[in-house]
């Protein structure tokens, strides 16, 4: 277990110039808390015939929970929902520590650390779950 | 008391984690437990288990003394009157639960108030709050000095005929503050209200004595003073546990069933209902054996060496923000810091690369989390195994911490 493999320079890029923070007008608005620890993220969405429009993300919590968020927009921005929902499937899974193409994940697979330090997965993947509570709502 | 031979006692310790020796700072969150409880709980379960106060069996007899002896020895170490005033419970929050449902929901009105501080941890608060909302009480805030402290001034000007209980942490699990219950009670007591005392963070570290904190109820959990998970106490003066209602029923409780009404056994037996905690009481017995034997006064006083050199030395790195008050005398037992703007977590992981273990998080007590505007603090804890080298081993850590990310974030 080595640090330098969950705080990669890519992830410690994202968590000091998180991407696509803010707000957003009108939207999908999913706010999610990790009650046991206390990271939160709100995230907004907007979703126009099926493709995820535009995403930004508001929060706080450790470098691993607002890298992976700010890392998530940049992965779903401008994507299919079906496919943001693939990459969910497939970043969970590379999460669990299962065998993931890494083309499939692009950048994201900068996160595969985290899956060797138990206590930290959840923080990497309260983004993904406030992002699929958010696609999976009744269209506006 | 000798560290050295102390911790030979405890198996867990005697481990590498991540390559490192252990180093185990979270005894606030959980104590690690001694080869003489988990001896007792293997001797109670190959020779002696059966159910209690029921069967005319050896086994039944077996069992049932000692378990009634668990009683004597938690009642003995905490002074109570008769043993008859220790319940056991699951832990501090089914203690404090019981309180909330037994007492202040029977005998709490509209327009009475409940007297406690925003430092409390969510299991002496929520009660309180869900205990106000279904008899119309109002909970009153003590405000905490900028130190954390509570001020007795505050104290007395929160309290007035109005006030009915008073709930109120003996030790804050965050700040390690000792509150004076003592005279908080007396307070309590000139406007006829109950005073209840979370011990859950004193009890395992200094000699508590309830006839003389004078005390209504005292709450704590067993696993945190050595003993095993599941088990904690309740302890309550007879007047207020005599008239109290069962908060549960069921067998084990009840004294006579009829078809529409039914009578219960006495206290404590009526609080225990179904097959009781019989081995947790046994091992909590044997944790307190294992305290008394060295001496609670003894226990504070290592603990509280450790907590001023701990407080020293994390001062002494650039960029760590000690939380709670300077001065050591009014501390227990733990010191909870934040380093540089670093969220507590990732200092945590850090640490446990290197074989330390601390809590990161908000310590279930959110509403202080606000009051120190901060998401998440650190917060390393110390019992009668921890040395000075455990202390120096965090110290060093939380620098490499530092300047890992120091160096991380360029």
């Amino acid at each position: 277990m080595h640090l330098d493999d969950l705080y990669r320079q890519v992830i410690m890029d994202h968590y000091q110039h998180p991407r696509n923070q803010g707000e957003l007008d009108g939207g999908i608005k999913v706010d999610l808390k990790n009650p046991s620890c206390g990271d939160e993220i709100s995230l907004r969405l907007k979703v126009e015939d099926g493709i995820v429009r535009d995403v930004r993300f508001q929060g706080s919590g450790c470098s691993i929970s607002m890298a992976s968020a700010s890392m998530m927009t940049e992965a779903v921005k401008g994507q299919p929902v079906d496919k943001v929902l693939e990459l969910n499937k497939a970043f969970r899974a590379m999460m669990k520590g299962e065998d993931v193409d890494p083309d499939e994940l692009g950048d994201l697979e900068a996160l595969h650390g985290v899956s060797k330090f138990p206590a930290r997965i959840k923080c990497a993947t309260l983004a993904w779950q406030a992002l699929e509570k958010g696609v999976q709502e009744p269209r506006q | 008391m000798n560290v050295l031979e102390v911790r030979k006692d405890f198996p867990i310790l005697q481990q590498q984690i991540n390559g490192h020796p252990l180093v185990y700072l979270d005894s606030a969150a959980s104590s690690q437990k001694p080869r003489q409880v988990i001896e007792a709980l293997k001797h109670y379960y190959e020779t002696n288990h059966s159910n209690v106060h029921r069967g005319v069996h050896t086994l039944g007899s077996r069992a049932t003394e000692a378990y009634e002896l668990a009683r004597e020895k938690v009642a003995r170490f905490i002074n109570a009157p008769s043993a008859e005033q220790v319940i056991f419970t699951r832990g501090t929050t089914e203690s404090l639960n019981m309180v909330a449902y037994g007492y202040a929901r029977a005998f709490l009105k509209e327009g009475d108030e409940i007297v406690l501080t925003p430092a409390e941890h969510h299991a002496n608060l929520v009660p309180w709050q869900q205990a106000a909302k279904a008899t119309g009480a109002t909970l009153k805030y003590v405000p905490l000095q900028p130190d954390g402290t509570v001020s007795l001034d505050d104290v007395k000007q929160a309290i007035s005929s109005k006030t009915k209980l008073v709930a109120m942490a003996h030790v804050s699990n965050v700040l390690g503050t000792i509150n004076p219950v003592k005279e908080i009670a007396a307070m309590a007591h000139q406007v006829g209200a109950v005073m209840v005392v979370d011990g859950a963070q004193s009890v395992p570290h200094m000699p508590v004595d309830v006839q003389d904190l004078d005390c209504d109820f005292l709450a704590f959990s067993g696993h945190k003073m050595l003993g095993p998970t599941g088990v904690g106490v309740l302890y309550g003066k007879r007047k207020w546990l005599d008239i109290m209602e069962p908060t549960y029923f069921g067998g084990e409780m009840i004294d006579v069933v009829e078809l529409y009404d039914s009578t219960w056994k006495d206290t404590p037996w009526k609080f225990e209902g179904g097959t009781p905690i019989i081995a947790g009481a046994i091992g909590l017995a044997a944790a307190v054996d294992y305290l008394s034997d060295i001496g609670m006064e003894e226990i504070r006083q290592h603990d509280h060496r450790l907590t001023a050199y701990a407080l020293e030395q994390l001062k002494s790195v650039e960029g760590v923000t000690v939380y709670g008050p300077e001065d050591s005398r009014q501390r227990c037992g733990l010191v909870t810091f934040n380093l540089l703007s670093i969220h507590a977590h990732d200092v945590s992981t850090v640490l446990d690369s290197e074989g330390i273990a601390i809590r990161a998080g908000h310590h279930c007590a959110q509403p202080l989390m606000r009051i120190l505007k901060v998401p998440s603090t650190a917060r390393a804890s110390f019992y009668l195994y921890n040395t000075e080298a455990d202390v120096d081993a965090l110290v060093a850590s939380v620098r490499t911490a530092k300047e890992f990310f120091q160096h991380a974030l360029g």
